[in-house]
């Protein structure tokens, strides 16, 4: 008997290697789920799809394999879209199919119909509506090369119903072909000449690297190219697990919210090494005055983020890895050269060490009052350094970009380019079923944490043992801390009034709460969660308003930061 | 500056879609377009009139090569080619200006196409400036409609767009 479309998406699923769906059933899809009863694929059922999108999306960012998601037609669908945007702003690979009814109603405004082909068509890499079972196993063979391969990014495939009753012979397709899809890879060795040249030639070298070192995988490359050179490297909060925090020459953060020193190094540079980064405008703050006395070389797989924001002197597309590779080899054989630059760029390093012991990342303590910053401290203190840490969005993520030690790729799931609130529990659940055995602790707002709270309920099903820490102020802190700065101190909306009793709310789940309101409570606080085992709150009653800083106001330049006093 | 865009993609469901939905979402901007199948029926022919300075341009043709179903992005700045355009225009030709139209319709190569005795529609292929040439010429009589294909371009000399 042949095999039917929603068999043979399960067995194209294998064949592509997934084990592990994140999904949520419904009419549209309800044959793909009769065969997923008979399948040796671990689904895991989150409580909105939603949450099922951001869960694959944590669980590739954690792993570096594709996420793949099942949701029904219509609302099922249409909830996916938040996920799928996330994901396609921070180029993670997944493959979302969606259920849609069947062929012949297509059009028709049938029930729980909603054209996903085209709400989905700016927020994917690319999307297919499958009209013929005959098409089925090319299209999710295509789905995932494309997901995976260059600039990676989510696929949507649109499954009607009645393709997923037909019949037909299965061939799992060897090779994809696709005329117009074909994505550099290999570095170009006249861009990489040109390359060292400068950086050779360089007195005040910057390494700006973004997001795309995490996703190639070139953490190791970056450092050894870095070492090199002795070039001090500034991270995008999307980077920042792609070099070693306390490496004597890291940086941290740079733009908006960004160190001093990092702000004051890319402002004073002499050359830019952008690698797998877009100049992202909470990066550059006012283009006019970004890096003004700064070559610019822009490594990165995607040539529509070449020269899109800024203008760059020395283009090279191709995967950051191969393009590092090629650097470094260059580099090694340039003999004496390369100590002259070294030595020649001596005083540009001490000259960051001046800013660094003048304007280090800091706040003001307390003894009573829990401070934010000190929790992220402490986590990092007590969490082993392969621990994975997610956020949510607003001041406890930027307070986590700047507080947090990352020593190892992957060990950062945060959105930064949609900035999506609810993404960091449903995240984090994804990695820990990915790492059933690694800590992975949420750090969260009181805001955002109750944009996917229901995601306790898959916690806690599935045993993970995912630790949250809320870091509660009873605001919505990012927008209060510009109503604050900006809007006379109208805090518009900003207060959640509400005060959420977050201990009871895990413990109707069937979780663990606990709750800490001093500062001398925190340490011990977190040190019984981590030994609790199963999925635990840790609420922090936090010091209300305290603002992240420093802060490059919007439309400032670089130069031009708030700083803590 | 303007630019011609010539662009080969997949004959796909939803290319068009992808494509316009590309230059509105990023703001670019389309004068005209105009798209049908090559000889190759897999393979569909976008020609593209846009503007915007080097930078957008850069972007545009970027962007579009982006598209899994893009085959090949060519500007055509810069380079020798034929535009043509096709219009069709209904015009009012009562006693004292029949004659008249025809004249101007002769002098430009056109057709009539379809006669009534108030009406000539007319026929004009060329490049954008004949066609707006003609309708100058015309506009006086009183146009009653008037319908342009937008213009398609092909590169000139002996080779054809998969070598160029």
């Amino acid at each position: 008997m042949k095999p039917t479309g929603s068999q043979i998406l399960l067995e194209c699923l294998k064949q592509e290697g997934v084990d592990t769906i994140f999904g949520y059933p419904g009419g549209a899809v309800i044959n793909i789920y009769n065969d997923l009863f008979d399948s040796d694929i671990h689904h895991v059922l989150t409580r909105h799809e939603q949450a099922a999108v951001h869960a694959a999306d944590g669980y590739s960012r954690a792993s570096g394999k594709a996420g793949v998601v099942i949701a029904t037609s219509g609302p099922g669908a249409t909830n996916t879209v938040t996920g799928l945007a996330t994901a396609y702003m921070d180029s993670i690979p997944l493959v979302v199919i969606t259920g849609q009814v069947p062929t012949p109603l297509i059009g028709n405004d049938a029930f729980q119909e909603a054209d996903m082909i085209g709400i989905s068509r700016p927020i994917t890499k690319h999307n297919y509506l499958v009209r013929d079972v005959r098409d089925l196993a090319r299209t999710v063979k295509q789905a995932f090369y494309i997901a995976r391969t260059g600039r990676p990014g989510p696929v949507l495939i649109d499954l009607p119903k009645d393709v997923q009753i037909d019949t037909t012979n299965f061939i799992y397709p060897e090779k994809v072909e696709l005329a117009g899809y074909k994505p550099t890879y290999g570095a170009n060795h006249r861009q990489i000449d040109k390359a060292v040249k400068m950086i050779l030639s360089a007195q005040k070298p910057v390494v700006y690297v973004g997001g795309g070192a995490v996703l190639a995988d070139a953490a190791a490359e970056l450092k050894d190219f870095a070492e090199m050179v002795q070039a001090p490297v500034t991270t995008t909060l999307m980077a920042k697990s792609a070099f070693p925090t306390p490496h004597p020459l890291c940086l941290g953060l740079l733009g908006m919210h960004g160190t001093y020193y990092a702000n004051m190094a890319v402002t004073n540079s002499d050359l830019l090494i952008a690698v797998g980064a877009r100049f992202d405008d909470r990066v550059t703050g006012r283009i006019a005055t970004f890096a003004p006395h700064a070559k610019i070389i822009h490594i990165d797989i995607d040539p529509t983020s070449i020269k899109k924001n800024v203008r760059v002197d020395l283009p090279i597309v191709g995967n950051l890895r191969d393009v590092l590779q090629g650097l470094i080899a260059r580099l090694a054989s340039s003999g004496g050269e390369l100590s002259k630059t070294v030595e020649n760029t001596a005083p540009w390093r001490d000259e960051i060490s001046a800013w660094k012991a003048s304007h280090p990342m800091s706040y003001t303590p307390s003894k009573t009052v829990i401070k934010p910053q000190f929790v992220i401290e402490k986590i990092r203190e007590l969490t082993a350094e392969d621990a994975i840490i997610s956020t949510e969005v607003g001041q406890h993520q930027m307070w986590t970009a700047q507080f947090f030690d990352f020593y190892q790729p992957r060990t950062f799931l945060t959105s930064g380019g949609l900035g999506t609130m609810g993404f960091g529990l449903p995240a984090a659940l994804g990695a820990q079923v990915a790492y059933p055995d690694r800590q992975v602790i949420d750090i969260s707002g009181d805001g955002s944490f109750q944009m996917n709270s229901q995601e306790l309920a898959t916690l806690v099903q599935y045993r993970l043992p995912v630790k949250i820490a809320i870091l509660n102020n009873n605001f919505l802190g990012m927008v209060r801390q510009w109503q604050e700065m900006f809007f006379d101190r109208r805090y518009s909306q900003t207060c959640m009034e509400l005060p959420i009793d977050f201990v009871k709310l895990a413990e109707a789940y069937g979780a663990v709460g606990m709750r800490a309101e001093k500062t001398d409570e925190v340490e011990p606080l977190i040190r019984k969660a981590l030994e609790t085992p199963g999925p635990v709150i840790m609420e922090f009653k936090v010091s209300r308003e305290e603002n992240v800083l420093p802060m490059v106001p919007p439309a400032a330049g670089l130069n031009e930061m708030v700083l803590a006093s | 500056m303007k630019h011609t865009i010539s662009v080969l993609v997949e004959n796909e469901f939803g290319v068009l879609a992808r494509v316009s939905g590309l230059f509105s979402g990023r703001g670019f901007n389309i004068e005209s377009l105009s798209v049908a199948p090559t000889l190759d029926p897999s393979i569909s022919r976008m020609t593209i009139v846009t503007r915007g300075d080097d930078q957008v341009l850069e972007q545009v043709t970027k962007q579009l090569n982006k598209l899994i179903d893009t085959i090949k992005v060519i500007d055509f700045t810069g380079y020798d080619f034929v535009e043509r355009e096709l219009a069709l225009v209904k015009v009012n030709a009562e006693d004292e200006t029949r004659a008249e139209v025809l004249r101007i319709v002769d002098i430009f190569r056109g057709k009539v196409v379809d006669v009534t005795p108030k009406s000539y529609t007319i026929e004009i292929t060329g490049a954008p400036a004949k066609v707006n040439a003609i309708l100058d010429l015309l506009q006086p009589m009183g146009i009653k409609e008037l319908v342009r294909s937008g213009p398609v371009v092909i590169g000139r000399g002996p080779k054809g767009w998969k070598s160029s």
